[in-house]
């Protein structure tokens, strides 16, 4: 058994974090933030010939057929560095919906050019109740039409198509098709834009009449812990360094317990959401019995988590870190926005309960 | 990474496991809730058949009797004595902590003298390590070992010493210096528990029992050559001890932890809350989901840090992660425990009443020790500011 990193795993986590250094330092992410849509051609063109818009997709459609691990790590990488712009919407989410329901033609059509480089996506799925449950979803498409609205899709400006989960299905829009109006919603996260979108009698081409999306969501909801496990990550290190330079009383508040024992707790919360991610991400790649229990495991963990690694590290921070000028925030910001998008910590915990509770003849059989 | 096991540890959990199928003794039911004095044969008896199938000590070196086993190999074994629920061993200290560290730093003599006789639990081993002035703060001990002659006098007190009452060696921490700075000046010496002047005295605990015990040295006499290390380097030989203390113990402690969530659900199951089962209060569940989720991210940790520790070579500060992790989840385990059963959660053992015997509501008491021993969680958030993240010392 080996719960570290292949050499070829340890290559790509290093480079990804090069590449985004410098390519994405904090100086370019805030740059980005401030436009409307944090999306930046650029960077997108670059982001596509390391290959990480194609990483876990197969060689046929473009992609470079890297595992489920290896997207883990390239998500940390990306939310060490904050990325902004439609990533996360295009690669993590799209694109596995995709590969998990489309035909092999609709893959063709729609992930090749994700993988690519060449299109930008997201997909709707929340509506006015924010329910995460599958089956609390009311929109539905009739005759090949949408009505209704969509809230909270990230990224929606900038994407060539959108994929919709509806009651009947899953289907794909284009940008540009009639009766589609997007409009921006003011998240507290600068880095990922929101959107309302409206349906009006809007056309779709089904891509899944069924909407078995709960191992893509699986998938997509362990990447975003991997986003938050960097996030955290970064928000230690830049905790730790302010400790060890800020002065007070004549030494550096590192050095005081009721500041050095929250460090220890963020580094603990930190390797734990690490160590929870790393395993769903293997899990997910082995097929595992319990791949969506530790999926659960590491979002609800890393939710929570991530949330109080921002709060010991704007407080240890003091003043500076109440300021605009401080990265923390911007880190927090994401951290809150992550913690509900795909599952609150509750919302994971009353999921491994009916996974784990609920299941028959449990004591025998686990103990 | 990779987290199925390889050829080498499934040959050697099969091997583990035919051997338990047929040498595990039927009767431990009957002995595993009588006070330690009167089990202890017992738990001799079982070592020793351990150590007939070469099981007592599988981290030890081939040639000290043990089978050189990786980490991975240490943590397949603890596993499966959890799940066998084997009974623990006699000389758990001898095997754990000291024999590595006699292996580590002591003569070729002294390993030929006690190593077997730690194996086959023929002596058992305590731990003279904390004193009522020097807790957290060990490196400020107190105890005295002036040389005379050949051999060294001691005079000082030890506390929370496991197995003292039953123990036949110690391994002692004692200031040799008191000139030199505060960790440059200790020894460790092997001190013979039947020497004239050594007094073992019991320490009742909060759980109401004795698990530990006060040592006090009066004028005891120990032969200079059963210095272990050199004199003066105590501080480095007893550091490495504390090591093997927090690096390999939570190995274990994943199934244990499992049988008692798996049991609290089925307890959540039975117990009426708010006119439903317990199981079906969605407060409940949240807690115990949270807590079984934790129990799996103590065994993805451990994972990670043998994997790190197979890597580099040593075991390192990251045990620490490991001690806060475990003992502050099995404390809120606990609480959850006690939530779940009520009222009954305050029965002890011996009351008709009491769920499982007692047990939940001497574990509440007794889990309050775990975040204490061992090296509190404030010196291992210590540890960990410091050696881990390179923050200033704080004390």
């Amino acid at each position: 058994m080996q719960f570290g990193l292949s050499e070829s795993q340890e290559f790509l986590k290093d480079s990804a974090r090069k590449f985004f250094a410098g390519e994405c330092p904090s100086s370019e992410m805030r740059r980005l933030i401030e436009t409307d849509t944090a999306y930046d051609a650029v960077l997108w063109s670059k982001l596509t010939e390391q290959g990480y818009t194609g990483i876990i997709f197969p060689e046929e459609y473009g992609g470079v057929g890297l595992g489920k691990v290896e997207l883990m790590l390239l998500m940390e990488e990306a939310g060490r560095a904050l990325l902004p712009g439609p990533f996360f919407s295009t690669v993590a989410l799209a694109g596995s919906v995709l590969d998990a329901v489309a035909s092999p033609v609709q893959k063709m059509q729609y992930l090749a050019p994700i993988c690519r480089g060449s299109a930008r996506a997201t997909v709707a799925i929340l509506e006015a109740n924010v329910s995460w449950n599958p089956g609390d979803i009311q929109l539905s498409a009739t005759g090949g039409k949408l009505r209704g609205e969509k809230l909270f899709v990230s990224d929606a400006a900038v994407a060539d198509f959108l994929l919709v989960v509806a009651r009947n299905g899953v289907f794909a829009v284009h940008a540009k098709a009639e009766g589609l109006k997007i409009s921006p919603m003011q998240g507290m996260d600068l880095t990922r834009k929101l959107y309302s979108v409206e349906f009006r009698d809007t056309p779709a081409e089904t891509i899944a009449s069924g909407k078995d999306l709960a191992r893509a969501f699986d998938v997509v909801t362990a990447a975003l812990a991997a986003e938050l496990v960097g996030g955290m990550q970064r928000t230690l290190d830049i905790t730790v360094e302010y400790a060890k330079t800020r002065k007070q009383f004549g030494k550096p508040i590192g050095m005081f317990q009721a500041v050095q024992h929250q460090c220890a707790d963020m580094y603990l919360e930190t390797e734990s959401s690490r160590s929870a991610v790393y395993y769903a991400g293997w899990a997910l790649e082995e097929n595992s019995p319990d791949a969506a229990t530790a999926v659960s495991i590491a979002k609800m963990y890393a939710s929570d988590a991530a949330r109080t690694v921002g709060n010991r590290g704007i407080q240890i921070h003091g003043g500076m870190g109440f300021t605009w000028e401080n990265d923390v925030h911007l880190y927090y910001r994401r951290a809150k926005a992550s913690e509900t998008a795909f599952g609150d910590a509750t919302f994971h915990r009353e999921r491994i309960a009916s996974l784990v509770i609920d299941s028959a003849g449990v004591s025998r059989k686990s103990a | 990474m990779d987290l199925n096991l390889t050829a080498d540890e499934l040959a050697f959990r099969d091997e583990l496991r035919a051997w338990l199928a047929s040498h595990l003794p039927r009767d431990w039911d009957q002995w595993r809730e009588k006070p330690m004095d009167e089990s202890f044969p017992y738990l001799r008896d079982w070592q020793r058949k351990l150590q007939e199938g070469r099981w007592a000590a599988v981290s030890w070196p081939k040639e000290y009797g043990g089978r050189s086993a990786t980490l991975m190999q240490q943590a397949i074994f603890w596993e499966e004595m959890a799940r066998f629920e084997a009974p623990p061993m006699a000389n758990s200290l001898g095997l754990g902590l000291i024999g590595p560290t006699i292996i580590a730093y002591g003569t070729e003599a002294q390993k030929k003298r006690y190593i077997p006789k730690i194996l086959s639990a023929e002596e058992i081993w305590c731990q003279g390590f904390s004193e009522p002035n020097a807790g957290s703060d060990l490196a400020g001990l107190q105890t005295e070992a002036r040389l005379d002659g050949d051999h060294y006098i001691v005079n000082g007190q030890k506390v929370w010493t496991s197995y003292g009452w039953v123990g036949n060696w110690c391994e002692l921490v004692v200031r040799t210096d008191t000139s030199a700075p505060k960790h440059k000046g200790l020894t460790v010496l092997l001190v013979d528990m039947k020497s004239p002047g050594v007094e073992v005295r019991p320490l009742r605990q909060m759980t109401g029992e004795s698990e530990f015990n006060e040592l006090f040295f009066r004028d005891v006499r120990v032969p200079a050559e059963n210095t272990l290390g050199a004199v003066n380097d105590g501080w480095n030989v007893a550091v490495s001890t504390l090591m093997y203390e927090r690096g390999s113990y939570g190995a274990r402690l994943h199934l244990v932890f499992k049988r008692y969530i798996t049991r609290l659900i089925e307890l959540a199951r039975t117990i009426q809350r708010n006119g439903r089962p317990a199981s079906e209060d969605p407060i409940i569940r949240q807690k115990l989901a949270q807590c079984s989720a934790e129990i799996e991210i103590m065994r993805f940790n451990q994972m990670r840090a043998f994997s790190r520790i197979t890597a580099t070579g040593v075991p390192g500060p990251e045990g620490s992660i490991q001690k806060i992790f475990w003992s502050e989840l099995n404390q809120r385990l606990q609480q959850i425990a006690q939530e779940i059963l009520g009222s009954f959660g305050q029965l002890m053992a011996g009351d008709a009443h009491a769920v499982d015997k007692g047990l939940w509501s001497y574990a509440y008491l007794r889990t309050r020790g775990n975040t204490i021993e061992a090296g509190t969680s404030e010196v291992q958030r210590n540890i960990i500011g410091h050696f881990v993240l390179g923050l200033p010392r704080s004390y």
